[in-house]
């Protein structure tokens, strides 16, 4: 088992998040969580990912117990996380903000540690190209496109070779012919022996590229269903109904 | 070499004429309206004036590129000044002051920083607060009296020179060609950017930031430190009152300069030629006979012009 939550549960104030959540990511899988707004979906996530701990729960890593007290520690675990507005530093070039925390550097002088920005050029275009780009790694994000932010966010959580990979509405901000092309780099990462959770209110989206959806309601898991159970007008029919009787 | 030539160009050409058009619109101006202006000896006037606001400008320059805000410098550099001047009286040497006036300096910045990091208060209210309490207390420890100083090698810093340049000019063009340089290099300088374009996206890349904040109000502080010691040098006193409302010119030298106020952009080399706008502007105004209350004027319209400007250039940007 790639990753297992027992029991999960985070409230802020008086307000409950998450209730209870168990779930399990198996290896090559990739899990949809689908919600509405308030459902608990990003909440889950970034309690994955280090950002939020949460109040009650534990959390399993290949059968190890984990604990993530900050995101730093989950990247160091092998969990990288693609957020919903990019979280990029908007004044840095992309290889700097592929890098962003993880800068590879130089000794000199033998205690001197400078950058090593050669080398991360080199292999920020490497992981592009990767995905099927040749954009300019040294060029400055804030001129960029929206699609070619999203490719620096991926790349940035591709590039230190995750084994859980957690996406929160990565298709937002994509023109529908962008966010098929990342549908079709999920399918393809699902091959490189990674776990996927993504998060997104395009059903079409979940429903093309993940294997096993999880419904969540109210921060408690309401249904939990493979994709292959029915056709797409069935199963989302079986979603909205949750949804509506919120 | 060549790589150096290279860095310095693009940073020239990435800064823009714009500030070099002024510096020389401005030395022409008063070279042709005042006959004292334009000589070695008053160029040397404007850089021993340029170096205690440009070493705070430093400082202050690091501080605004990574999101932050320092309004005690000044009053920190008069704390600072006073505590060389101390040392000097009571027996020790040269380096240890300025050691001391440094460290100082130093931890009343991360005593900001952690008040900005760990405890998320706005920094211009941090710095506000921490600006009363140093100035306060340095008055009250002194009791408002000057501490003279008698040490020669000190006191050298602060007026003397080496082939008739002044050596607290040498120290400013020094730090300023140190920091510009070694800053993109190291983690420090990559951070200072980061966390001032995106702050949350910084700690989202588990980028320590609040451990960051303390280094760089840290530096701030210790470069206040160093300019509170140049000034006790130049006047030969450490004294609370000093570089009172120092932080206006400041401020305005790093505006100027083109650092954004909101962070993640500027440029040391332009700090260094904003510092020389404000210099030249206030030294010119001084040959011009202008009565010393103009000049408070005049600064003020510079950084309400640079702030206007700044806020012009980034929704020009923002709408490209």
């Amino acid at each position: 088992m790639l990753l297992e939550l027992t029991n999960i549960s985070k409230s802020f104030g008086a307000v409950t998040a998450l209730k209870d959540v168990s779930l399990k990511l198996n290896d090559n899988e990739c899990l949809g969580l689908l919600g509405d707004n308030g459902a608990g979906k990003s909440t889950l996530l970034k309690v994955l990912s280090g950002v939020y701990k949460a109040d009650s729960g534990k959390t399993f890593m290949n059968d190890t117990e984990v604990d993530f007290t900050d995101p730093l520690l989950a990247r160091e675990a092998g969990i990288e996380m693609i957020y919903q507005d990019l979280a990029l530093a908007d004044e840095l070039s992309a290889d700097a903000n592929i890098f962003l925390g993880r800068e590879q550097k130089n000794n000199l002088f033998g205690f001197l540690r400078t950058l090593n920005k050669s080398s991360m050029k080199s292999e920020a275009k490497k992981v592009l190209a990767t995905l099927g780009s040749d954009l300019d790694a040294s060029r400055i994000v804030n001129v960029m496109s929206g699609g070619e932010r999203q490719l620096v966010a991926v790349a940035r959580a591709l590039q230190f070779k995750p084994t859980i990979l957690l996406m929160d509405e990565p298709t937002a901000a994509l023109s529908a012919e962008k966010a098929s092309h990342l549908n079709n780099l999920i399918l393809s990462l699902k091959e490189q022996n990674l776990g996927i959770i993504l998060v997104s209110h395009r059903f079409s989206d979940i429903f093309a590229v993940c294997d096993r959806i999880v419904v969540l309601n109210g921060g408690q898991i309401a249904d939990e269903f493979l994709v292959s159970d029915g056709t797409f007008e069935e199963l989302s029919t079986r979603v909205l109904k949750i949804m509506a009787s919120n | 070499m060549k790589k150096i030539y290279n860095k310095a160009r693009d940073t020239v050409i990435e800064i823009g004429p714009g500030l070099f058009l002024i510096l020389i619109f401005e030395i022409i101006f008063f070279s042709v309206t005042s006959e004292y202006f334009f000589g070695w000896g008053n160029f040397k006037n404007i850089f021993r004036a340029s170096a205690i606001i440009g070493v705070m400008a430093l400082g202050q320059t690091i501080v605004i590129i990574s999101g932050g805000f320092d309004l005690s410098v000044g009053a920190v550099s008069a704390a600072t000044g006073m505590a060389a001047a101390w040392m000097l009286r009571a027996g020790y040497g040269f380096i240890p002051s300025i050691i001391v006036a440094i460290l100082i300096g130093g931890m009343i910045g991360m005593v900001n920083g952690a008040i900005t990091g760990y405890g998320r208060i706005n920094p211009l209210i941090t710095t506000l607060g921490m600006m009363s309490i140093v100035r306060g207390l340095g008055f009250i420890i002194s009791g408002g009296y000057d501490i003279a100083i008698s040490n020669k090698t000190f006191l050298r810093m602060g007026s003397g020179q080496i082939f008739t340049i002044p050596y607290i000019a040498i120290i400013l063009v020094f730090l300023f060609i140190t920091v510009g340089l070694t800053i993109p290099k190291f983690s420090f300088g990559r951070y200072m950017y980061a966390i001032g374009s995106n702050e949350r996206a910084c700690v989202l890349a588990g980028v320590r930031v609040n451990r960051w904040k303390l280094v760089f109000y840290g530096s701030c502080g210790a470069l206040a430190g160093l300019a509170g010691a140049i000034t006790s040098a130049r006047v030969g006193v450490g004294a609370p009152q000093i570089n009172m409302g120092v932080e206006l010119g400041v401020i305005t030298a790093v505006i100027l300069g083109g650092t954004a106020l909101t962070g993640g952009k500027g440029k040391i080399l332009g700090t260094f030629l904003g510092l020389f706008i404000v210099s030249t502007m206030s030294n010119g105004l001084v040959m011009l006979s202008v009565p010393t209350f103009y000049k408070y004027v005049a600064t003020g319209s510079l950084l309400l012009i640079a702030v206007m400007y700044d806020e012009w250039r980034r929704s020009h940007f923002a709408k490209r």
